[in-house]
């Protein structure tokens, strides 16, 4: 079987059972919004401020929805030792990789896209004139969350003190791509907005990068 | 169960050694066991019994030796992938008896995956249940399904790890029947067990393990048995 047609079967698992739990995006869509209204209302911003500050925020609410969501990627394979079962299966492990990440970056964006339009009238944004082009950079930074997020997940899970360990691992690995990501953003959003070319080739090399690195390596990530 | 044939495919462990931290949970393990022969491991809890099956399912690497299929051609995919059945039902609780299944199916390459879903959801005693979430399963029943699953792909190497824990009489009855016949039609079946049973007659060999090491190995019938039997009295 393909590499192509068995991650579809994968990803195909990942969203029925996510679909039928509803556990990882009622989980960070509720997050993302309280996290976005709450500082809304902490900081009042003007709409001057909402332009050069509301990417960083939202930036900042799209990483801790992204760990919440990350968290059991890997740790709900435990349970009844379902990751074991998936390698005997598969002859290719990065398969499991690429269903898993296919489908963390489809929540990402699925909670991205609930939450912008709160965006847009809690902080008096508008992100229609460049709407595809922050797509592309929502997208490409959702990638990189992902792709890291879903090696650093198969390696905490196996770990004592797991629920520690992703956060301390993927927090600093990711920091360039949310500064990238948001100093693109804020692009977006001027008055006259710029789409920042280096900083989208930048996401996107990233996130070739570390798909490369995870086609190499990712099979020692998923031995006990 | 329809009549079939498996490729014969054999099992060696050399010098196996498997170590976690300081812990050896295996030493020097040497041993070859023959296409279509019914092996039982046995042993004490801890004697590396479950680490060993792991290692032969590919699922555990050792730190020292070598694993190898006497038998299995190269480049072969399919059925040459061991079955294995552990102390987790390795399946999800969050989908149907039927789309686990279909699942591993699609995944192993399994010929007209939905019939060979259907005949074994059948086999199990599962078919009336084919739509219900595993997680709504008793025990058995899970148990029952997690030896599907491991059978999907009619695999020639067959590893179970205590297979009849949580099974009733019947269920131990069908097993050891299922067992018998993939045994005939060529599959080679390795398995831990404790104390005699329906499922341990169906033994042409046994080997115990005592503290990671093989520390019996035999195929006549009065000592298989008293290694079967080993401190259950």
């Amino acid at each position: 079987m393909s590499l192509f047609s068995t991650t579809t079967v994968l990803l195909g698992k990942e969203l029925r059972t996510e679909f039928r739990s509803r556990e990882l995006l009622t989980t960070t869509v509720v997050f993302i919004l309280v996290v976005l209204i709450l500082f809304s209302f902490a900081i009042s911003p003007t709409t001057e401020e909402s332009r050069e500050f509301g990417p960083g925020l939202l930036w900042l609410a799209i990483l801790f929805a992204a760990s919440l969501m990350l968290q059991p990627c890997f740790l709900r394979e435990q349970s009844n030792d379902t990751l074991s079962s998936l390698r005997l299966a598969v002859s290719d492990p990065f398969s499991i990789f690429l269903a898993k990440l296919a489908a963390n970056t489809l929540f990402l964006m699925v909670t991205e896209l609930i939450m912008l339009p709160f965006f847009a009238i809690f902080y008096n944004v508008p992100v229609l004139p460049e709407f595809p082009w922050l797509i592309l950079v929502l997208f490409l930074g959702s990638l990189g969350i992902s792709v890291a997020g879903t090696a650093l997940s198969a390696i905490s899970a196996q770990a004592r003190m797991r629920e520690l360990l992703l956060p301390l691992l993927l927090l600093p690995l990711l920091t360039p791509v949310l500064v990238v990501s948001a100093t693109v953003t804020v692009s977006l959003f001027e008055r006259e907005p710029i789409v920042k070319g280096k900083g989208i080739a930048f996401l996107a090399v990233f996130d070739v990068v570390f798909l490369t690195a995870l086609w190499l390596f990712g099979e020692y990530l998923l031995e006990e | 169960m329809t009549s079939f044939t498996i490729p014969p495919t054999g099992l060696r462990f050399e010098g196996i050694d498997k170590r976690y931290g300081g812990l050896y949970a295996l030493r020097r393990v040497s041993f070859e066991i023959a296409a279509g022969e019914c092996a039982v491991l046995a042993g004490r809890n801890g004697s590396g019994k479950t680490t060993l099956l792991r290692i032969a399912g590919q699922i555990v690497r050792p730190t020292h030796g070598k694993l190898s299929f006497p038998g299995r051609t190269a480049g072969s995919d399919g059925n040459s992938r061991p079955g294995y059945v552990g102390h987790s039902t390795m399946v999800y609780d969050e989908l149907s008896a039927e789309e686990n299944l279909l699942l591993f199916a699609k995944l192993q390459k399994v010929e007209s995956p939905g019939e060979r879903v259907e005949n074994l959801l059948r086999e199990v005693g599962l078919f009336e249940r084919r739509a219900s979430l595993v997680r709504t399963f008793s025990r058995g029943m899970r148990q029952r399904i997690a030896i599907a699953r491991a059978l999907i792909h009619r695999p020639s190497v067959l590893l179970l790890d205590e297979p009849a824990t949580g099974l009733d009489p019947l269920g131990i009855t069908w097993l050891a029947n299922s067992l018998r016949e993939l045994n005939r039609a060529g599959c080679t079946v390795v398995m831990s067990l404790h104390g005699e049973s329906e499922i341990s007659a169906l033994a042409t060999r046994a080997v115990r393990l005592d503290a990671g090491g093989v520390v019996a190995d035999t195929k006549s019938g009065a000592s298989l048995r008293e290694i079967l039997t080993f401190g259950s009295a």
